[in-house]
């Protein structure tokens, strides 16, 4: 009885015909494609994109150069000096993180205790010219500066879970 | 000269050259290439004899299903080029005989010399056809009446030729392993595979 | 003016002139087709998986295949060290060749049609089956393995297949008595009821089913198997070369859905004649049918692209010899009892 249901089945073309149903069902199913440059799909405020150096409300850089982000860094990105400024306090004198090596995980962020080095939502970007992956403080500062208010606000929105 | 023996020429031609690129050209696969063109060429000559039907099955039979098989054979052959043209030159004269010979012959049988034996003084008058005439429908009501008997004879000889064939080279062998896709399409989900109910349990 | 520079040509000239202008007519807006269905298969393949397919060229996209185009023209021709160099660049030609020529005796309309030859039937066959000759030689000359693996693959592919498309033909010619193409269409004349496709719907199966295998389009597409052997037979090629192959895909997909409406759905008859009051566009005899049912059974090369996975190869071998072939001795058999005993929409 199988034998034959088997054999009736396959010179009727059952399950290819099953098969073409699903696809033909789908041609006319509302589709899902996001299109890049115009739509954009949400972001979660834990994005780890760029990088960003933070400063207080005063306008003090908040890095403190402990080092932690250098010694946390999995791909060994990150190049920290630091020497102790006029007023006493130790800060960096270089902080240069090398984007080519960097893997975006989010440990500096993590390790940071004053919430200075952030892994900002901005993904697109590119280098041109070699030598130019080497994110400065000064580049970093800079970022930071410019989206401050959106660090703060991604941070203030991530807070409860961490 | 038309248009018509100008295509005869380069036809012909094209024929001549490419059968000798069959036996002189080094590589094999070349030769069996050249041998297409060679039926590819004879075939186009045919249709100027209004054969269209011996003509387009020469092509159907001989360039698209035999030698694509050999083709194939030859593609496959790991073969010393050099070592293949050792010998020509020694060989030459007895091949030089026989081809002679085989034109002699030929010359006798079907050119204007000696009896005519295929009877090609009665093609000088050959009644030329419209386009209404179906060499197709010709070559069938012949076929399947005056010659009916050997017609079908051949085919028999050519079904034996093919079972022949297939036993020759059908052979059981045990120690093989194969699939049979027959089987594995047969197969359905409930046969290899058992959705059990379980209860979840927790471990302590 | 124009007509006595015409008369100026000598008879011979006017008449190559003649089809020439005809070949051109029939091959730009078959090129055309052969751009577009690229296109077409990019743009239901990408709706069949949700998605929208190109749309980023021109319009909605229609840019696309000329800008494909561009980048091939433009792109190198890399012929490989160790290649044979004068098969590796005919071997292209010779694969479109075949394909563009089968369109001599295509009739688009009745009438409409470059040469009306008597076995034209045979004619495509006989094409059809030199098609091989391309991928075969592209596979050798390339001197690469994969190219080599995937043109016997093709070979025996084609060779199996062709087998099963002659016998579904012989079953076309039974029921027309003819192999005149446009003798064929005319048969199937009375509305859908008397087209060939219901008393031959065994070998319209077989038919249509070996037009897929014979392009190597999926799900008998071994022969480019990707996930095995890279691209196959064109692995070597690249820029025009490989746009040739590319056309020449193509344009046998056209030729095949053509066929297969032209054999067993009667071309451009109207599936309404009778039906509907004489003279209204519906009962006409049209290029729109022939157009539409062509269309529909290229729709279906792409349909079946996105819906089956790649068929194995003993399976493929299996399916051409052990299935298509029994399958369609035993039908012509039941049709030559059935033309015996005068039973049947066909007159002998």
């Amino acid at each position: 009885m199988n034998t034959i249901k088997h054999f009736i089945k396959s010179f009727l073309f059952w399950e290819l015909l099953q098969g073409l149903a699903v696809t033909g069902k789908y041609l006319f199913a509302k589709k899902i494609t996001i299109q890049y440059p115009e739509e954009k799909t949400p972001m979660s405020p834990r994005f780890r994109g760029l990088h960003a150096l933070r400063r207080y409300a005063n306008g003090e850089e908040r890095c403190i150069a402990c080092k932690l982000c250098e010694a946390v860094c999995p791909a060994l990105a990150i190049t920290i000096d630091s020497e102790e400024r006029e007023d006493g306090t130790r800060r960096t004198t270089r902080y240069d993180i090398d984007l080519f090596k960097c893997i975006y995980c989010g440990f500096c962020e993590e390790a940071c205790p004053v919430d200075s080095i952030v892994e900002t939502h901005i993904f697109e970007y590119h280098f041109e010219e070699a030598g130019t992956q080497i994110m400065t403080k000064e580049k970093l500062l800079e970022i930071g500066d410019k989206y401050e208010q959106e660090i703060a606000a991604n941070k203030q929105a991530d807070a409860a879970y961490r | 000269m038309t248009i018509t023996d100008f295509l005869f020429f380069a036809f012909a031609g094209a024929t001549i050259m490419a059968a000798l690129g069959v036996v002189s050209s080094k590589n094999p696969v070349h030769s069996a290439l050249f041998l297409v063109l060679t039926f590819f060429s004879a075939s186009a000559i045919w249709l100027m004899l209004e054969a269209e039907f011996l003509a387009i099955t020469l092509v159907l039979v001989y360039v698209g299903a035999v030698m694509v098989l050999f083709l194939f054979v030859v593609m496959m052959l790991d073969i010393n080029i050099a070592k293949m043209r050792e010998g020509f030159v020694s060989y030459l004269p007895v091949g030089a005989l026989f081809a002679f010979m085989m034109l002699a012959v030929m010359v006798y049988v079907v050119g204007p010399v000696g009896p005519d034996v295929m009877g090609t003084a009665a093609l000088d008058n050959a009644v030329k056809h419209g386009p209404e005439y179906s060499n197709t429908e010709a070559l069938g009501e012949i076929l399947y009446t005056d010659y009916v008997l050997a017609f079908e004879i051949a085919a028999v000889i050519l079904l034996v030729a093919i079972i022949a064939a297939i036993s020759l080279t059908l052979r059981r062998r045990p120690a093989t392993k194969y699939q049979t896709p027959a089987n594995q399409i047969k197969v359905k989900r409930n046969d290899r595979l058992k959705i059990i109910k379980s209860d979840a349990e927790v471990l302590k | 003016m124009g007509l006595d520079v015409w008369n100026w040509f000598p008879a011979d000239a006017q008449t190559l002139l003649l089809i020439l202008g005809k070949i051109i007519l029939i091959l730009i807006p078959l090129m055309l087709c052969v751009a577009y269905i690229t296109y077409a298969e990019r743009k239901i393949i990408g709706y069949m998986q949700i998605r929208i397919g190109p749309n980023r060229v021109g319009p909605r996209g229609w840019l696309q295949p000329i800008a494909d185009a561009m980048k091939l023209m433009f792109k190198e021709v890399i012929i490989p060290t160790k290649s044979d160099k004068f098969l590796f660049l005919i071997a292209p030609v010779l694969s479109i060749m075949p394909a563009l020529a089968a369109w001599a005796v295509i009739p688009f309309d009745r009438g409409m049609v470059l040469t009306d030859v008597n076995a034209g039937l045979l004619y495509i066959l006989a094409l059809t089956s030199i098609g091989v000759y391309g991928v075969i030689i592209a596979g050798w000359a390339s001197n690469s393995k994969y190219a080599i693996l995937s043109s016997l693959r093709v070979g025996a592919q084609i060779v199996a297949y062709e087998i099963a498309m002659g016998f579904a033909l012989v079953g076309v010619l039974m029921a027309s008595g003819s192999l005149n193409m446009s003798d064929i269409v005319e048969g199937q004349a009375g509305g859908i009821s008397s087209w060939y496709i219901w008393p031959l719907l065994p070998l319209f199966f077989v038919y249509f089913i070996s037009g897929v295998a014979e392009t190597n389009r999926a799900p008998f597409d071994v022969a480019e198997g990707e996930s095995e052997i890279v691209a196959g037979f064109h692995v070597e090629y690249s820029g025009m070369a490989f746009a040739v192959f590319f056309l020449a895909e193509y344009a046998n997909i056209i030729l095949i859905s053509s066929l297969t409406a032209l054999l067993f759905l009667g071309g451009w008859l109207s599936p309404f004649e009778g039906m509907v009051d004489a003279g209204h566009w519906l009962g006409e005899t049209s290029l729109f049918w022939f157009f539409a049912k062509a269309c529909f059974f290229a729709f279906c090369f792409l349909w079946f692209r996105a819906t089956f996975p790649r068929y194995r190869y003993d399976q493929i071998m299996r399916l051409g010899w052990k299935v298509f072939i029994p399958v369609t001795i035993v039908w012509l058999f039941v049709e030559a009892v059935m033309v015996v005993a005068e039973v049947g929409p066909w007159a002998v």
